[in-house]
């Protein structure tokens, strides 16, 4: 292919954006214009693709070449074994379908309760900020401001906070007249309410900017339309709002499932998994299966299971948005 | 100040003057929200400002009830305890982190912006190929390549340093979605004067192209630097000596070793927190736009 073959599709994709204006000077002026040989583009992309490939593509195929072998990384033999540490994960007698399946169950219960709160409460919140009034962009950032911080920081602290004996919240719950002792970190379902809900005020103010920028392209011309057909405030949420935010919508949803399907430091530093290993997510179950125990062939094959999961679960998401348009 | 502050961004209807302004309902309705609002913005904040007070407090009353919102006798032994301890060297962990999230966050505006320009503005055969299969790995849970990359990196005798932590997670799918959308809404016409002048395709993307570019790098290295800065599980396995972890890394050490020493876990917390508040309340514009900006694309 030579230099001018492969610069000729991207002359025509130029002339319609200029056509009007001064496509016919130009194209006229091209005569004089060097062209780009044929391995610029690669040039310019090498950089990423030396990164992309040995970390990103690479590791994914290594990764199920990994799960297919008795992988211990501090023994020497590392026997091919086909689908057996799958298999494994699935025969309810074997050493890592017990862990494995506890921790997609504190996973799934975790997601299940965080994912609605973190659609519905930031949305509230972003409802609020949608309005136009003085120092709006100040409560905007208090309510982002959590998210700024690393879950080691926000985990460690609510450890504090959430302290059976000193912490502040049984305290102040003890002093308008609940239960002053509640084992937030060490039991269930307490230690539940206290992932999630420490979740949702970290990351909150995270969706809440995205719907925030998603009402704003909402053109302001459909609620007066609704207004002057009269709707009241409820009907033009439902009717304007709601569709309008739809692309909006999914995304977060699915964002927000991922991460916190996702979900780890929060358990591994509030919780540390208690009682038992409860509240031990399936990426803190895949991270101690693989580098703290070196079973790296059934951490990688659960780290497969866990990603076909989310990949039908995904599917489930976009089909569930396509079919309400 | 005008009440009806327009950000960019905003759609231009709304600025109409038949627009609904809520803000003259009222003088009563307008103070009640602010209270209202007050009161909610204060007490989503109270668990930051009680992680910084405790920082000052003594051992014991750090333990104690009822909790105190000003430190009694305000003191540092916190801070000068955990920086004096050899087993929880605070300041080396502070300087690996600031170190780890420049160099990391370099590397990815580096190199997104280079890989974002020709998938934005040349064809070439195998772009779309390219352009597809970054775009895919967006939608791969990071947990895939948690195993395969530590085996890699333990290969390349990167385990346990800082380069560990900053080179893997700097193929970033999204600096390069991210960067080729704002490339791709750069008007045409100057690279094109700058192809009549002689220029080639990177004396254009280097003198044109990156200089029009800089809100879009900023954000990109702002939400890079917060990322690796934030980063918990993968430095928690690939960092084990004392010496080369992280700042998230070491508040977990931190917390094995003093696990009801909150004095000193929270004067951790608040020196883990407090470059990357100073640089969101400086830079806050970027970093809320390029998240808003990131739920566009769906």
């Amino acid at each position: 292919m030579t230099a001018s073959e492969a610069n000729a599709p991207e002359r025509l994709e130029v002339v319609p954006a200029r056509a009007g204006t001064s496509g016919v000077a130009g194209r006229g002026g091209r005569t004089g214009v060097r062209e780009s040989a044929p391995y610029t583009p690669w040039l310019f992309l090498t950089p990423y693709l030396v990164l992309f490939i040995g970390f990103v593509i690479v590791p994914v195929i290594y990764g199920l070449w990994i799960s297919l072998h008795d992988y211990d990384y501090t023994l020497p033999g590392k026997p091919f074994v086909g689908i057996d540490n799958y298999v494994n994960l699935f025969t309810s007698d074997s050493v890592s379908a017990g862990p494995f399946w506890t921790s997609m169950r504190a996973t799934g219960i975790f997601t299940l309760f965080s994912v609605p709160l973190l659609l519905v409460v930031p949305l509230g919140v972003a409802l609020v900020m949608h309005q136009r009034f003085p120092g709006r962009n100040i409560f905007r950032a208090v309510y982002f401001a959590p998210y700024v911080l690393g879950v080691a920081v926000v985990a460690v602290l609510w450890r504090f906070l959430l302290d059976r004996n000193i912490g502040v919240v049984n305290h102040y719950l003890g002093v308008i007249g609940l239960p002053d002792q509640t084992p937030w970190l060490t039991s269930i379902p307490e230690a539940w309410v206290a992932l999630v809900g420490v979740t949702v005020w970290w990351t909150l103010g995270f969706n809440a900017v995205i719907y925030l920028a998603g009402l704003q392209d909402i053109p302001g011309e459909l609620y007066e339309a609704a207004k002057i057909d009269g709707a009241n405030a409820w009907q033009s949420f439902r009717h304007v709002t709601l569709p309008g935010l739809r692309p909006v919508l999914s995304f977060v949803t699915m964002i927000t499932i991922i991460a916190s399907a996702n979900m780890f430091g929060q358990s591994f530093l509030m919780t540390q998994g208690q009682p038992g290993t409860q509240t031990r997510t399936v990426i803190y179950q895949i991270a101690e299966t693989g580098l703290r125990g070196f079973n790296m062939g059934d951490a990688a094959a659960m780290s497969y299971v866990l990603t076909f999961v989310l990949m039908l679960l995904s599917v489930g998401v976009f089909r569930l948005f396509q079919e309400r348009s | 100040m005008s009440t009806q502050t327009i950000e960019p961004g905003t759609p231009r209807t709304s600025t109409r003057p038949d627009a609904p302004r809520p803000v003259r309902r009222g003088r009563g309705r307008l103070a009640l929200r602010y209270v209202v609002l007050i009161v909610l913005a204060l007490i989503f904040i109270s668990p930051l400002l009680f992680m910084l007070v405790t920082s000052f407090k003594s051992r014991i009353e750090a333990a104690g009830i009822p909790p105190t919102w000003i430190p009694k006798n305000p003191t540092l032994d916190a801070y000068r305890t955990i920086l004096d301890s050899p087993g929880t060297p605070v300041l080396r962990w502070f300087a690996n982190s600031m170190i780890a999230a420049t160099a990391n966050a370099a590397l990815v505006v580096a190199t997104s912006a280079l890989a974002a320009y020709p998938l934005a503005r040349m064809s070439f055969r195998g772009k779309r190929i390219v352009f597809g299969l970054i775009i895919a790995t967006l939608f791969v849970p990071p947990v895939i390549l948690v195993i395969p990359n530590y085996l890699i990196v333990g290969d390349l005798k990167w385990l346990d340093t800082l380069v560990a932590v900053i080179v893997p997670s700097a193929a970033s799918a999204f600096g390069v979605f991210f960067l080729r959308q704002f490339f791709l809404s750069l008007p045409r016409e100057l690279e094109e004067a700058a192809r009549l002048d002689g220029a080639n395709s990177f004396q254009t993307f280097f003198r044109v192209i990156l200089p029009l570019s800089r809100p879009a790098l900023v954000t990109l290295a702002l939400l890079a630097f917060l990322t690796n800065y934030n980063d918990f599980l993968w430095p928690v396995y690939v960092l084990f000596s004392p010496e080369s972890q992280t700042l998230p890394a070491g508040l977990s050490t931190l917390q094995s070793a003093n696990s009801v020493r909150y004095d000193l876990l929270m004067a951790g917390a608040v020196i883990a927190s407090v470059p990357v508040l100073i640089a969101f309340v400086l830079l806050q514009r970027f970093i809320i736009e390029g998240v808003s900006r990131s739920g566009l694309k769906g």
